[in-house]
C-alpha cells in the first residue's frame, strides 16, 4: 500500500475489509468474503455506479496498484469509491447464505440494537434500506415485531447509505431464520391480573407463556410475538374513541389472538362472512376499563 | 451544594429566580423534560395534598425546593434531602402539568421538540411528549408518546431513560390533546419547519381540507405556533386512512404472512372508521 494514504488504510496485518468494518459507525457491516468480490458475476452492473472502479477494487482487495495509478488526483476519491463499491457488494452479499449467516451472528449479538417501541420489549432490529440505489436514503432499522422502520438512535449511523443494506435483506433474513421472526398473532397471557376483572373466569389463570410456541403456518414467524398495544388513558380511564383526540392508530400495532382470525379478511382487505358486526376489537381485551366518556371535550 | 454554587457564579444573574433550587434543577443535565412549576402552585398546600406521606423529610424537602431551607442544616443531611427534594418536585410536577398553566408550559417545550422526535421513520420527526406508564413513583421510567402513530417509545439517552415516569404521569399527553384538539397532528405529510406540533397535510384531497386550511389561517394571526394540526372543526374519524405504513418486500414482492397481517390490521382500521363516521366524531 502507498504510504501516502497511511491515515486511512489498514496496517499490514489487517485487510482493508476488516479495517473498514472495524471503523466506528461501521458496526452494521459484516465482512464480505474476498472470493465473493472476486467473482465477476456478483458485481454485475456495479461498475457503472462506482467511479474509479479498477482502483476501488484494488483498494478493497488489497491489491498493489498498477504503475499508472498516479493519474488519480486524490487518494480520498478512490477511498470514497472503495466505500461505495464495498457497500453495494455488501448489499448483495448479505442476501446470500453466507452473508445471512454473518448477519445472523451480529443480530444475535445485539449489534444492530433493539426496537425503540416500548411494547416491542427490546426486540432486536436489523439494518434496512428503503432503496437499492445509493444516494437516495440513509440506513433504517427494521423491527420484525412491529414490522416498522426506525431512525438509528446514534447520529453516526445516520449518514450511512441505506443501499448498503438494501430493501430485501431484512425480510429475507426473517424468512430464513423463522425462529427469530415474531408470529402475526398474539394471545395476551390470562394470568396477569387474577381476579381483577369480574368477567374473567379463574380457570384459565395458567400463563400460556410456559407452553412452547407454535405458529400453525410453517412458513411464518415461529417466535412468540410481543403483542401488547399502548392504550392512552386519562386519570385511569381509556380515552374514548368518540373524542376528537381519541385513539385512531391502535390497528397499526394490533394482532389477532390466533392464526385463524387472519383468514377472516380477504385479499382485498374485506371481512369475510361478517356475522358479529358489533365486535369491538379495541374494547374486548380488558373489560374492567370503562370508556372515558366523562372526559369528552366539553365544547360540543 | 457545589453544583448550585457554580451555577450561581456562572449565570451571574441578579434575579431571584435564577438562584432558586428549581432553576438549578431545571438547568441540570438530564432534566430537560421538566418544566418550571410556578411557585404559587407549590406554595398552595392544597395542591400538595397527600404528598407528605410519599416523601421522607417532606417539610425540609419542600423548604429546599422553595429556597426556604435553613442554611444551618448539615451537609450530610443535604445529600439525602436532595433526593427527597427531587422526588417531591417530580410528584408536584406530575400534578402541575395537568393544570391549565402547566399544560401551557409543556406545550411550549413540545413546540421546541424538547422531548425529542418520534424514531418511527414514517412519523417524519413528529415531536414527542413524555408519559408515565403508572402514576406511582419508583415503578416505571418515563416513556415518550407520539401523537402521530399514537404509540410510546423509550428515550434514546439513558439520562432520560432513568427518569421516573410518575413525574409526568399517565394522563398528561392525552389531556393535552383533549384540551388542544387543534394540535392533534395529521397522520401524513412532512413535519412543519417550525417543529411545533408536527405537520400540515399537503394533500387537500379530502373534503375537510378546505375548512382546515381556513381555520388554520385564522388561528395563525393569533398564535403561529399553535396553528398546526388537524384543525378545530375537522373530524378525526377517518384520520387513520391517511397514515403511511411500511410494507416489507423481498425482491419487490410483499412478504406473505406480514401482508396478511397488515390487511387484517387495515380491515380493523376501516371498521373503526365506518363506526366513527356513523356516530360522526
Ligand atoms: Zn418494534
Ligand atoms: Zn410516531
Amino acid at each position: 500500500m502507498p504510504s501516502s494514504s497511511a491515515s486511512s488504510t489498514p496496517t499490514s496485518t489487517l485487510t482493508w475489509i476488516s479495517w473498514f468494518c472495524s471503523l466506528p459507525g461501521h458496526e452494521y457491516f459484516c465482512e464480505v468474503q474476498e472470493d465473493f468480490i472476486e467473482d465477476d458475476f456478483n458485481l454485475t452492473g456495479l461498475n457503472s455506479l462506482v467511479p474509479f472502479w479498477k482502483e476501488a477494487m484494488e483498494m478493497v482487495l488489497d491489491v498493489e496498484p498498477d504503475e499508472d495509478s498516479s493519474k488519480i488526483p486524490d487518494v480520498s476519491i478512490v477511498e470514497a469509491s472503495a466505500e461505495l463499491l464495498y457497500g453495494l457488494v455488501h448489499q448483495r452479499y448479505i442476501i446470500t447464505r453466507q452473508g445471512l449467516q454473518a448477519m445472523a451472528d451480529k443480530y444475535e449479538g445485539g449489534i444492530f440494537g433493539s426496537c425503540p417501541r416500548v411494547y416491542c420489549q427490546g426486540c432486536y432490529v436489523v439494518p434496512c434500506g428503503r432503496s437499492d440505489l445509493p444516494g437516495l436514503d440513509t440506513v433504517k432499522l427494521y423491527c420484525p415485531n412491529c414490522h416498522d422502520i426506525y431512525v438509528p438512535p446514534s447520529s453516526r449511523f445516520q449518514a450511512l447509505p441505506g443501499a448498503f443494506f438494501g430493501t430485501t435483506f431484512a425480510h429475507l433474513f426473517f424468512q430464513s431464520y423463522r425462529e427469530l421472526a415474531p408470529a402475526p398473532f398474539y394471545k395476551p397471557p390470562t394470568a396477569t391480573s387474577p381476579g381483577r376483572s369480574p368477567h374473567s373466569n379463574g380457570s384459565e389463570s395458567v400463563s400460556s407463556h410456559d407452553e412452547p410456541f407454535v405458529n400453525p403456518n410453517p412458513y411464518g414467524g415461529q417466535k412468540r410475538a410481543a403483542g401488547k398495544v399502548y392504550v392512552p388513558r386519562i386519570y385511569g380511564f381509556r380515552v374514548s374513541e368518540r373524542a376528537k383526540s381519541g385513539p385512531r392508530m391502535f390497528w397499526l400495532r394490533l394482532r389477532p389472538e390466533n392464526h385463524e382470525e387472519l383468514d377472516m379478511v380477504d385479499w382485498r382487505g374485506r371481512w369475510i362472512d361478517e356475522v358479529d358486526d358489533d365486535d369491538d376489537f379495541d374494547e374486548d381485551d380488558d373489560e374492567d376499563d370503562r370508556p372515558m366518556e366523562d372526559f369528552d371535550p366539553v365544547s360540543k | 451544594m457545589l453544583r448550585r454554587t457554580v451555577e450561581e457564579l456562572s449565570t451571574g444573574s441578579d434575579s431571584d429566580y435564577s438562584n432558586s433550587w428549581i432553576s438549578w434543577f431545571l438547568s441540570s443535565k438530564g432534566n430537560e423534560y421538566f418544566c418550571e412549576v410556578e411557585e404559587d402552585y407549590i406554595l398552595d398546600r392544597f395542591n400538595l395534598t397527600g404528598l407528605n406521606t410519599e416523601v421522607a423529610n417532606y417539610s425540609q424537602a419542600l423548604d429546599l425546593i422553595t429556597d426556604n431551607l435553613d442554611d444551618e442544616i448539615q451537609d450530610e443531611l443535604r445529600g439525602s434531602l436532595d433526593v427527597q427534594a427531587r422526588l417531591l418536585y417530580g410528584l408536584i410536577h406530575a400534578r402541575w402539568i395537568v393544570t391549565a398553566r402547566g399544560l401551557a408550559k409543556m406545550l411550549e417545550k413540545y413546540k421546541k421538540a424538547d422531548f425529542g422526535r418520534c424514531p418511527r421513520v414514517l412519523c417524519q420527526s413528529q415531536p414527542l411528549l413524555p408519559v408515565g406508564l403508572t402514576d406511582i413513583p419508583y415503578e416505571k421510567s418515563v416513556k415518550l408518546y407520539c401523537a402521530r402513530c399514537e404509540d410510546i417509545y423509550s428515550p434514546k439517552s439513558s439520562r432520560h431513560g432513568s427518569i421516573d415516569g410518575a413525574y409526568f404521569g399517565t394522563s398528561f399527553p392525552h389531556l393535552l390533546f383533549l384540551v388542544y384538539p387543534h394540535l392533534i397532528p395529521p397522520k401524513s405529510g412532512p413535519p412543519d419547519v417550525s417543529a411545533a406540533s408536527g405537520s400540515t397535510s399537503t394533500s387537500g384531497g379530502r373534503e375537510e381540507g378546505g375548512k382546515r386550511v381556513a381555520g388554520r389561517r385564522a388561528r395563525e394571526e393569533v398564535d403561529v405556533g399553535v396553528a398546526e394540526g388537524v384543525g378545530e372543526g375537522a373530524s378525526t374519524a377517518a384520520a387513520a386512512m391517511k397514515a403511511d405504513r411500511y410494507r416489507p418486500k423481498i425482491f419487490g414482492f410483499h412478504v406473505h404472512e406480514i401482508a396478511k397481517l397488515q390487511r387484517w390490521q387495515e380491515a380493523v382500521r376501516d371498521k373503526q372508521v365506518v363506526k366513527l363516521e356513523e356516530i360522526d366524531v
